[in-house]
């Protein structure tokens, strides 16, 4: 159990940057009116942000090149998604999920 | 998940995307510990700083003895997308006081974003400052709880992946994108369809030129202006 000098300033800067990000669109946004426009914008941050979320897991950064698919996440991805379909059960996507990456890796595959 | 937004309720609906916190705060102790940093390094970072991906980016650069305004700025960089996420989610909370605002936006995450607009659909965009705070402490303490639990395994669990708790993260995020999909009236399906779509080809044109972090708020902002456009168009 030990804490350098510089771990103790990184975690209390990284928290202090952290929690402004946080925090501090709620007291503006308690305090100013929100023209129209922006609350437009921002009904397109759920399903835009959650998508891209996604898309990290999916695709593979090839710096300099075009991108490639994560094959054994795409493959997980297919029962997960077929789940959620059914189910309509955040719960089982994630169980299915975890699931069929198990047997995924199991056989090696991805 | 149902219409109710009471505290107890708030505890219920979490439950399921804790898989996701345990999976992924699991191998963030195995990491950090392998990383050679201490449990009290590793509560700090989930106690204090309690962010998920950035707290990764944070062990790799201690790790290499990166400068501390070189690790404030990445920190800030990946966080940056929650600056998008609270304004969005403090429209539901103008009516409660600041400190409860505030005490809301200190803890929110992509998770609890996610889960509360999953909920408004459900609410007729409503949400409650206990029903928030509920899903907020509980994954809080969770993340805490699964990274300290990891770095104690650390030595013992040499291959967390072999079982698939990784995807466990990524599983949780295509339930909330899905239930986001057939539950928002407000934009329909068609129009959500066009953006995410959208969002998916400027993610991956993007991440071959940028890092993977900007890349994703540059497909988010972009897919934002693009439902824009298509929305007037219709």
């Amino acid at each position: 159990m030990s804490m350098s000098l510089t771990e103790l300033w990184t975690i209390l800067g990284c928290g202090l940057v952290t929690i402004l990000s946080r925090a501090l669109p709620f007291a503006f946004v308690k305090s100013l009116t929100i023209p129209a426009w922006l609350i437009n914008f921002l009904s397109f941050v759920p399903i835009t942000i959650m998508t891209a979320l996604c898309c990290q897991s999916l695709f593979i950064a090839n710096p300099g090149h075009l991108a490639t698919l994560n094959v054994a996440n795409c493959l997980a991805a297919i029962p997960a998604t077929i789940a959620g379909v059914l189910t309509k059960s955040l719960l089982m996507v994630v169980v299915v999920g975890i699931m069929a990456m198990a047997v995924l890796r199991y056989f090696s595959i991805g | 998940m149902g219409p109710s937004l009471t505290f107890r309720a708030g505890v219920h609906d979490v439950l399921p995307t804790v898989f996701g916190y345990i999976g992924v705060g699991l191998a963030f102790g195995i990491v950090a510990h392998t990383s050679h940093l201490s449990l009290l390094v590793v509560a700090g970072l989930s106690f204090i700083v309690y962010a998920g991906s950035a707290q990764f980016i944070i062990t790799s650069m201690l790790l290499l003895h990166d400068p501390l305004s070189a690790i404030f700025i990445s920190t800030f960089l990946v966080n940056s997308r929650m600056i998008l996420m609270s304004t969005s989610l403090a429209q539901y909370f103008r009516h409660e006081s600041l400190t409860r605002n505030l005490l809301i936006g200190s803890l929110v995450t992509d998770e609890t974003f996610a889960l509360a607009m999953n909920k408004q659909n459900k609410t007729n965009g409503k949400l409650s400052f206990a029903w928030q705070s509920a899903a907020n402490v509980v994954a809080y303490l969770v993340w805490g709880i699964a990274t300290i639990v990891g770095a104690v395994l650390g030595g013992l669990i040499t291959n967390p992946e072999r079982f698939g708790f990784d995807f466990a993260l990524t599983a949780m995020f295509i339930g909330l994108v899905y239930l986001q999909l057939i539950s928002d009236r407000h934009l329909g399906l068609s129009l959500q369809l066009m953006v995410m779509l959208f969002v998916a080809l400027v993610y991956y044109f993007m991440i071959g030129i940028m890092s993977q972090n900007f890349a994703l708020l540059v497909a988010t902002v972009a897919g934002c202006l693009f439902g824009m456009e298509m929305k007037k168009c219709r």
